[in-house]
């Protein structure tokens, strides 16, 4: 009972914030209610005991990922009546996406309606189960090669990103930190002994 | 009148449901950690002017109480009665909403730290990606403060800021990356336990390197000297909080130094034992001295916050293109290595602690 109440208010925030995301006019209240949405959804795989998805979702995306946004979305000068006319251009395939997604939610819901089970975690886990330990276990040993391809993925992007925006400008001045950190006292501090006072 | 004797208060109690016996014994189990945290932290202002003032050769406080020991009061109370002021053009909730976004996260990561044996508020599986996942949550107050400030020196420290926070996260989460290598759990009352035996078997010491990048990253993540450039007072008035006064200042205070407890509470904890004795197995068991207790966790997490009001008194800040080079460059690729030192030195069976 408590749960169900819990389930309810929860995914009304998330609808909310979800619906918050395309309609907010300010770009960075939009990342805000995504933030809102992401962490919503986190405490949603809490209440399905996926304690390592759950904590990871917030680590990675509202720790990380979404603070970068923020962080482009304010530096940015986003002129909104461009991207607002590119509106009927992109409805087609937005509408497409949406469609997609909706046939799938329904199928889902109709394979639940007609009593097939498809959850894997339908029942409550035994007591002392670990989550974090379990998609460890299968992340590192069943699906190891696809887990690593991934990684390797993950990785050229980031280095085909880094050479994309890497230039080299002629007669650009540039500070070596490595040099300047290594610096002594005696390349740069002369110590003069005198007296105070010169002798009358 | 109900005279008041232990059994009537138990048959009091009794009578009291279940479900609300149990939301009030929560209740009184965060009380037991938040009070005393926030007591810390106004303690942790007044030996910060303290210990600043004797490094630099003055007196710090003195005049509010004896020995000035009523002066973070005097400062509460001072900052309570002041006007909140928001800037005519700000964004009026979001300026409202960022110091408590900045407060909650440094609270509510208390409810997985286990204070002495036996007692944490919540005991569950992955603590330390729960610790992890809200400090990393607190930067949100601070970019959110610069932004809905609506000011060219706040919007700068709250940039500054969060390019900082994003870069020293990396470096701790492979930190904590190696303490799990070596305890096998994400749970802290179990990476403590994984320590046991004498100071020579806590972590600090095969994984001295990723403990010296853990708490350097950490004095960054709280915006602390020498990492202090997302407030930066000589080059940007105050950042982020520069429009703050008040209420709204003294909830950004309170978060900052409820950070550097956490960070010092869970340096100790990861690094050096938490609440075991340096003496177990040295002295014999019977000795004082060699019991586990909140005294050690009380004395190791002191001396990590006499560092941090130390490095702020001594240091000059650092450039900012310094700072992301010794994220990045330095404590990033050191952390990698010592992770593959480590793997090595469990697959060797090494020393008392992978054996």
């Amino acid at each position: 009972m408590f749960e169900q109440i819990l389930f309810y208010a929860i995914s009304a925030v998330l609808l909310v914030a979800a619906v918050g995301v395309i309609t907010a006019r300010n770009p960075v209240h939009g990342v805000l209610f995504l933030v809102l949405a992401f962490f919503n959804s986190a405490v949603l795989w809490l209440l399905l005991e996926a304690e390592f998805l759950a904590i990871v979702l917030v680590l990675v995306y509202v720790g990380a990922v979404m603070v970068l946004f923020l962080f482009v979305v304010m530096m940015l000068d986003i002129n909104v009546e461009k991207m607002r006319a590119g509106f009927t251009r992109y409805a087609p395939l937005g509408i497409l996406v949406v469609a997609i997604m909706a046939l799938e939610l329904g199928q889902v819901i109709w394979l639940r309606a007609s009593g097939r089970n498809l959850s894997i975690v339908g029942s409550q886990q035994p007591d002392g189960y670990n989550n974090t330990k379990e998609l460890g276990r299968v992340l590192y040993t069943d699906y190891v090669f696809a887990f690593e391809l991934a990684a390797v993925i993950l990785l050229v992007a980031i280095v085909a990103a880094i050479t994309l925006t890497m230039r080299r400008r002629p007669g650009l001045k540039q500070q070596d930190i490595t040099q300047q950190v290594s610096v002594k006292r005696e390349d740069r501090v002369r110590l003069v002994k005198m007296d105070a006072e010169k002798d009358a | 009148m109900i005279e008041l004797t232990t059994a009537s208060i138990a048959s009091m109690w009794a009578a009291v449901p279940a479900a609300i016996q149990d939301t009030l014994l929560i209740t009184l189990r965060i009380l037991v950690v938040l009070v005393p945290l926030i007591l810390a932290v106004a303690y942790l202002t007044y030996a910060e002017r303290k210990v600043i003032g004797y490094i630099q050769n003055r007196i710090g406080p003195n005049r509010v109480g004896p020995k000035g020991l009523l002066q973070p009061f005097a400062d509460v109370i001072k900052l309570l009665l002041k006007e909140v002021v928001i800037p005519s053009n700000a964004n009026r909730a979001l300026f409202v909403v960022a110091p408590l976004l900045t407060l909650t996260p440094a609270f509510a990561a208390w409810a997985v730290i286990p204070l002495f044996p036996g007692f944490v508020l919540a005991d569950i599986n992955a603590a330390l990606l729960y610790v992890l996942a809200l400090t990393s949550l607190g930067v949100y107050g601070v970019i959110l403060a610069g932004w809905a400030t609506n000011s060219k020196y706040a919007f700068l420290g709250a940039m500054r800021s969060a390019a900082q926070i994003v870069a020293y996260e990396i470096a701790m989460g492979f930190a904590l990356v190696g303490v799990v290598m070596a305890s096998g759990s994400l749970n802290l009352g179990e990476i403590i336990e994984g320590q046991r035996g004498s100071v020579l078997h806590w972590y600090w010491l095969p994984l001295l390197p990723l403990f010296m990048i853990y708490f350097i990253s950490g004095v960054a993540e709280t915006n602390r000297a020498p990492f202090d450039v997302a407030e930066g007072e000589s080059e940007i008035v105050a950042g982020f909080h520069v429009e703050y006064a008040g209420v709204g200042f003294a909830l950004f205070f309170l978060a900052e130094y409820a950070n550097m407890i956490l960070i010092s509470a869970l340096t100790a904890i990861l690094f050096l034992g938490g609440w075991l004795s340096p003496f177990e197995g040295i002295l014999g068991a019977d000795n004082i001295l060699a019991r586990p207790g909140f005294f050690w966790f009380a004395l190791k997490t002191s001396v990590f916050l006499f560092l941090f009001l130390w490095f702020r008194a001594t240091f000059p800040r650092y450039r900012y293109d310094q700072i992301m080079r010794l994220g990045w460059k330095v404590f990033i690729p050191l952390t990698l290595v010592w992770i593959f030192v480590e793997g090595a030195m469990i697959a060797f069976d090494i020393g008392p602690w992978f054996d």
